[in-house]
């Protein structure tokens, strides 16, 4: 469960960018999170990485408030979380199975997993028959494939997906999101971040929306109700 | 920590060199150089102070006695000489051994010369002690002792010979010492722009690893892996060659000037082999690791 009590985030430039957020996300939601350019949201999904700390209020994940974790914690409860980019971040000098095992090599997992666990993952994004490609080598929607069985390697609890589709055209963008959906129902809450109303409007998931720093709707089953 | 993870920290730190192959042979170079004229300086040093010691031996100092001091007098200093700590060995010689041995010097074969000065010894005050030391070092102060007992004329001895060879030691120490500081002072620049080019080159690399979960010292490690890398190989170098040249160098001294072997005698290179690549491992090891360490932190913080 993911609980955010009156959090605020002012940048050191004095940007308020989240003003008093406060939100409940339960485990194996599927969330979208909408809004205007500057309102907020990789801010929020920073914050909840850990990569960005709140001026004021609580952020509560499994439990754990992450104000109080120690820094020596903060990596492993990074591997309860995936992370999906917009522009993908695959390393260019690895090909596919490396990229996706490098995921598992960093937290110290041993030969015979990675063995096992990667060509399984690169099964279900379907990718198994390129996993000797070189990131160039491939697709914007097979590159954010790869980018998405490397967040889920480590079997994290939490997907977290910031604009997965915004480098893609549609058709992509909808097998991405129905991949996601997939992982959705396998137990693991995601939590997506989009400016595709098509896509929205689609999958009829709950929608939050925010404006400058604020929420200002969260609807189950939403739409894509913001107007740009 | 895993095998597996060990082989992977290795081979990303290899590379790391490899990407950065110019900038690491830099390093690679002046860790050889710098650990290569400690190898020599060490050789030399040790090899001077191996002479000296063989000179101590050879060394002595010289007392004569005041004219006509009796004999018990004279052995009684003797004694008082034996007692001390510092000193080695005594041995004495009489007016007629002097006499013996400088006309055998003096006049060789024509000892019938001689035989005019043979009734009034003209060394008739020459008796004297030679007094062998254990420490040359202690030379100074056993003089000064000496000069100070009543019944000693004359205190003869020799200032050159051991401290000449204490002081171009004592020379070669502080120059090696000055010339492997500035090259030391390189190799860390070097070794540190090494680490910063390479962390530069993996940020993006780096960054996922953060969030992914990976510990700073799961990060940290191909670049300290590179920088023992540096060291390990930059002391290796200079160890072979030193090893060789040392071999080499002792054969053709002692080949070319036999005359000198009586005088001087070299280390076998095996005696003096595993200290000097012991020392000169653990200063190239210690100071890649070192340097990597503290670059690739102050690095990874931001
Ligand atoms: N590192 C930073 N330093 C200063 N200000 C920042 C920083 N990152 C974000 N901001 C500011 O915080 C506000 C929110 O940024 P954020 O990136 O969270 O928006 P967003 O909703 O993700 O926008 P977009 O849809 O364009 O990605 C913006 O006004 C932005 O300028
Ligand atoms: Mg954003």
């Amino acid at each position: 469960m993911i609980e955010l009590w009156n959090v605020s985030k002012t940048y050191e430039a004095g940007n308020k960018a989240l003003r008093n957020v406060s939100m409940t996300i339960e485990d194996g939601e599927f969330v979208f999170i909408i809004g205007r350019s500057g309102s907020g949201k990789s801010t929020l999904l920073k914050m909840l990485l850990k990569e960005v700390e709140p001026t004021s209020g609580k952020i509560v994940v499994n439990d754990m408030n992450l104000s109080k974790m120690p820094r020596g914690f903060i990596p492993k409860y990074r591997r309860k979380l995936g992370m999906v980019f917009q522009d993908f971040r695959l390393l260019k000098d690895r090909n596919v199975y490396e990229n996706v095992a490098f995921a598992q090599r960093v937290i110290g997992a041993s030969t015979r997993s990675i063995r096992e666990s990667v060509p399984a993952m690169l099964k279900m994004v379907g990718l198994s028959s390129k996993y000797k490609f070189f990131p160039q080598q491939l697709s914007g929607g097979e590159q954010q494939r790869v980018a998405i069985a490397r967040a889920l390697i480590n079997r994290p609890e939490i997907l977290l997906a910031d604009e997965p589709t915004g480098n893609l055209d549609g058709h992509n963008s909808m097998e991405i999101m129905k991949l996601l959906n997939e992982v959705n129902k396998l137990g693991t809450t995601v939590i997506v971040v989009t400016h595709s109303q098509e896509i929205v409007d689609r999958m009829k998931k709950r929608v939050i929306v925010m404006d400058r720093g604020t929420i200002i709707s969260d609807e189950k089953k939403g739409g894509y109700t913001y107007e740009n | 920590m895993r095998i597996s993870t060990f082989w992977y920290c290795l081979k990303q730190g290899v590379n790391n060199i490899c990407r950065n192959i110019l900038f690491s042979l830099a390093s690679i170079a002046t860790v050889s150089a710098c650990i290569f004229l400690f190898c020599l300086f060490f050789s030399i040093v040790i090899n001077v102070q191996y002479v000296i010691k063989n000179t101590e031996s050879t060394v002595g100092i010289t007392v004569f006695f005041d004219d006509g001091l009796d004999a018990n007098k004279i052995k009684e200093i003797g004694n008082k000489i034996k007692a001390r700590d510092d000193v080695k060995e005594v041995t004495f010689t009489s007016a007629e051994d002097a006499w013996a041995e400088a006309k055998q010097e003096y006049f060789g074969d024509m000892q019938d010369l001689a035989e005019g000065f043979e009734e009034d010894n003209p060394l008739a005050n020459s008796a004297s002690y030679t007094i062998f030391l254990n420490d040359l070092v202690d030379q100074d102060q056993v003089v000064d002792w000496l000069k100070g007992i009543e019944g000693v004329r004359k205190v003869n001895y020799s200032k050159t010979a051991a401290e000449g060879m204490n002081s171009l030691n004592k020379v070669i120490g502080v120059l090696s010492m000055l010339i492997i500081g500035v090259l030391l002072a390189v190799a860390i620049f070097l070794i540190s722009n090494t680490i910063s080019v390479a962390a530069a080159f993996r940020k993006n690399e780096n960054q996922i690893m953060k969030l992914i979960g990976a510990t700073n010292y799961m990060i940290r490690a191909p670049f300290v892996v590179e920088g023992i890398i540096i060291g390990l190989v930059g002391a290796c170098i200079p160890l072979i060659s030193i090893y060789f040249l040392y071999r080499s160098a002792v054969g053709y001294v002692v080949t070319k000037f036999s005359i000198l072997s009586g005088l001087f005698q070299f280390l076998p290179v095996e005696a003096i082999f595993p200290y000097m690549a012991a020392t000169a491992l653990t200063l190239g090891v210690g100071i890649g690791f070192f340097v990597s360490f503290f670059t690739i932190r102050k690095h990874l913080k931001v």
